[in-house]
């Protein structure tokens, strides 16, 4: 059995150990998957430091320039079109970025803190607080996520922080149930037995034991999720029970530009696009992610892609 | 079996009285129901009247217990925006989205089969790329878009369907169930692949092909019936999930189903159909997964006897 260490997915983690490469080689030999990264690094640049570059260029309007398309002799912000009130959609691409962020980010590190400290303290213990969090969780599955965003945002007021909230309690069932599988399988391992021959209380071999072997499959899950999470957020504000005006979200922009479908197409194909680009990044990397994380696959990277053989694919418990 | 059943249908019988109990909470967590039945305009008097005819001046364990009495008797009341009774409104719309799930869900499984155990067949092959990319694609393509993308090129740039509407021939039904169709299909061939790749490398498979069976017979006579576990598991949160589908589609698409009808009932605050609604879509949620689990039991023995006694 290999040791487990862990994990350091942004590169960040100190000199690689000999039986592992280094996470920026695994990631080079996979050309998707850096594609993937650098998409996602991209996007988060922009939601970051987008707003100081563009100012208020994604509220100003110019009647004058209505519905232009997109074309090169505009200057930057007409590069791609406009919309009805002439605000560039550029722009706009770049506020809604961050809005989106903004709302997905938060609501992903909440589920995957919550669930899955949960998760390993159920699974470890096992007994009655294992049967009742996973009812809890049951419960929470069982139901659609959309609707229960639905119907709560309808009683409170649609807002960026409901958003996270809702989303957030929303998945925890997912990292909950993952986390739970973890622990309850390590927590009659030796190391664990042996820990607690020591008198190492429950909380400590959790941090310290448990935690660092579920690490890898969390952020994996927590990658895919986000996904899930951007899809959901960006379909209500489509809806219109979201993001509301004046801020920007990418589902709302193509709410927005539904009615011009026939006369500019720019306006709604753009954010789809955005959209699309980084769910299916988040996708690639996580599927990276999982061969990379876990010792067992881990040499599959290394090889050029036609001798890796047969990878697993999405885990059930992924799958919202 | 009949034990197996009992035992499942009261464990999850829970979630559903979670629910109901919930939609009850909700409506009083804002403070006075009275707000979120009668319109901003509604007089003094005639809010008084109404929350004494509606029983909003009993005590919380009182409004409970009709409330139960009520829903037990499928009666939610009348509709604010039509007047007609709420049950009524939702049994109407319920058939659509039923319809619209339904055939989904069919399409989606026979075509996540056959794509996945073939993508499966050789795993890395140039087919087995293919079938990954485009289905983690189509996983990842936010519903409402790929709705309207289809209206755009095969609705306003082609014209050979219909942009939205549920009256005409067959052709009406393409552009909704496709939309619905992307997220499970994609996600579903995902499934089918990692399972049909573990199943194909099972001892059984190899005597199978030492024996000379076709590889038609290999993934469809032998791996598939054991691969199919989790494939059923998931397909089950799927269709749970259709409902999400279903607002959307239903939304763009304009049909009279019930994921329009509670957004039309949130949007106007027609607090009595959505209350119908999303218990009646909690009840077949409810059988859904009951349903998923005999199946469970039914293809593997081993489900039906770990159930204690």
């Amino acid at each position: 059995m290999t040791r487990e260490e862990p994990a350091g997915a942004d590169g960040t983690s100190p000199a690689p150990a000999r039986h592992r490469p280094s996470w920026w080689r695994m990631l080079g030999r996979d050309r998707a998957a850096s594609a993937a990264a650098v998409v996602l690094a991209v996007t988060t640049l922009v939601a970051l430091f987008g707003r100081l570059v563009i100012g208020d260029r994604a509220q100003r309007q110019d009647l004058d320039a209505s519905l232009r398309p997109p074309s090169l002799g505009e200057g930057v912000y007409g590069l791609l079109g406009t919309d009805v009130l002439g605000r560039s959609v550029l722009a706009r691409l770049v506020d809604a970025a961050a809005t989106t962020l903004s709302v997905a980010v938060p609501a992903v590190l909440c589920s995957l803190l919550i669930g899955s400290a949960l998760g390993l303290w159920a699974g470890y213990h096992g007994g009655r607080r294992e049967s009742v969090a996973m009812r809890v969780a049951d419960v929470i599955l069982s139901f659609p996520s959309l609707l229960v965003a639905v119907v709560v945002l309808y009683v409170f007021s649609p807002s960026a922080l409901n958003l996270v909230l809702i989303l957030a309690v929303a998945r925890i069932p997912v990292y909950l149930r993952t986390a739970r599988a973890e622990a309850a399988e390590l927590r009659s391992r030796l190391f664990v037995d042996a820990a607690r021959t020591f008198g190492t209380p429950g909380r400590e071999i959790i941090r310290r034991h448990i935690l660092p072997i579920a690490l890898p499959t969390l952020l994996t899950v927590a990658t895919l999720d986000f996904c899930f999470v951007m899809l959901t957020e960006s379909s209500l504000s489509f809806l219109g029970i979201g993001i509301q005006p004046p801020d920007v979200s990418w589902g709302l922009m193509v709410a927005q530009g539904r009615q011009y479908l026939q006369t500019a197409w720019w306006i709604t194909v753009l954010p789809g696009l955005a959209i699309v680009l980084t769910t299916v990044s988040a996708t690639v990397l996580a599927a990276w992610a999982r061969i990379a994380t876990d010792p067992a696959q881990r040499w599959r990277l290394t090889l050029p892609v036609k001798r890796r053989g047969a990878s697993a694919a999405v885990p059930p418990e992924m799958i919202p | 079996m009949v034990h197996f059943l009992r035992k499942r249908i009261i464990s999850s019988a829970v979630p559903l009285f979670c629910v109901v109990l919930g939609v009850f909470f909700l409506a009083r967590m804002t403070g006075n129901p009275v707000d979120l039945y009668l319109p901003l305009s509604a007089t003094a008097e005639q809010r008084a009247e109404f929350s004494a005819a509606q029983g909003f001046d009993l005590s919380i364990p009182a409004q409970l217990w009709n409330y139960l009495a009520d829903a037990a008797r499928l009666d939610f009341g009348t509709s604010l925006r039509t007047g007609q009774p709420a049950t009524e409104m939702v049994l109407d719309a319920f058939p659509v989205t039923l319809q619209l799930a339904g055939v989904t869900m069919l399409l989606a499984i026979t075509g996540a089969l056959l794509v996945g155990s073939l993508a499966a067949y050789r795993p890395n092959s140039l087919a087995d790329r293919f079938a990954s990319l485009l289905s983690m694609t189509a996983a990842s393509i936010p519903d409402f878009w790929f709705a309207v993308m289809g209206v755009l090129v095969f609705g306003v740039s082609l014209g050979w369907l219909p942009t939205s509407g549920t009256l005409g021939g067959p052709e009406i039904w393409v552009l909704p169930i496709a939309t619905l169709l992307i997220r499970p299909f994609g996600v579903l061939v995902q499934v089918v692949r990692g399972s049909m790749v573990s199943a194909l490398s099972a001892p059984y498979v190899k005597i199978a092909r030492s024996k000379g069976a076709t590889p038609l017979r290999v993934i469809f006579g032998h791996a598939l019936r054991n691969a199919v576990t989790p494939v059923l598991t998931v397909a089950g949160d799927l269709t749970v999930g259709l409902v999400n589908g279903a607002v959307i589609v239903e939304t763009i698409f304009g049909w009279p189903g019930i994921g329009k009808l509670m957004i039309d009932s949130i949007l106007q605050r027609d607090f009595a159909v959505l209350q119908a609604a999303v218990l009646l879509t909690a009840v077949t949620i409810f059988a859904l997964n009951i349903l998923v689990d005999v199946c469970h039991a039914l293809t593997d023995p081993r489900v039906r006897q770990a159930v204690p006694a």
